[in-house]
């Protein structure tokens, strides 16, 4: 499992109002899923364009959108070269979803942990050589 | 009488098409969307706005693609 799809996998796990997740990248493409690939694809695709299309209002740098429609709520959040796109039901409460999705592409955009290098096996210590016992001297 | 029956008949049906657009219509009303941008302004566009027009149908398609 990538770290993407172990991101996306806790995304759903700890945030109960997100119903689906899909990671992609600048171009639109999928690099995670928790919904079928060429489902995702259109996801990713709309969202993509969503977020093109609505960077062109307000004139500053688009960071996030929110889309409350009846059928449910798509939330958008993006870094310097991933997006998250996530589907929720009506009404869900913003600010927590927000920050799961942040926490998600945080967690995706980590490289992958190397594995550490053994540590040279230690000396085992060598017993202390019992302290002879003291001699008063001849009585 | 049975005038009388086909009348409440279409006056209770009436009812309900009423009760079921105005639903509708006041949960269409509801849709928006809200942007946040990096110096922390948002902007909150409602559906009556021209320019959330566009930007809801690309939602709807990537809600529609996400639930289907």
């Amino acid at each position: 499992m990538t770290d993407a799809s172990a991101a996306l996998g806790e995304l759903t796990e700890i945030s109960s109002q997100i119903e689906s997740a899909v990671l992609f990248d600048a171009a639109g493409k999928v690099l995670a899923a928790t919904i079928s690939d060429d489902r995702a694809q259109r996801v990713a695709t709309s969202a993509k364009a969503l977020l093109e299309q609505a960077g062109q209002i307000g004139g500053g740098d688009l960071m996030q959108v929110e889309a409350s429609t009846g059928q449910g709520s798509l939330f958008v959040v993006k870094d310097a070269t991933t997006v998250i796109a996530a589907s929720t039901s009506a009404e869900p409460t913003a600010g927590l979803v927000f920050y799961d999705l942040k926490r998600a592409l945080q967690a995706a955009a980590k490289p992958p942990a190397k594995p550490k290098p053994k540590a040279a096996a230690k000396p085992k210590p060598k017993p202390r050589a019992k302290p002879k016992p003291k001699s008063d001297g001849p009585a | 009488m049975g005038r009388r029956k086909l009348l409440a008949l279409g006056f209770a049906v009436g009812s309900l098409l009423g009760i079921g657009l105005y639903a509708r219509r006041g949960q269409e009303g509801r849709d928006r969307v809200d942007l946040y941008f990096a110096d922390g302004s948002l902007v909150s566009l409602h559906s009556d706005s021209p320019e959330a027009a566009p930007l809801l149908l690309h939602a709807r398609d990537a809600l529609r693609a996400a639930t289907s």
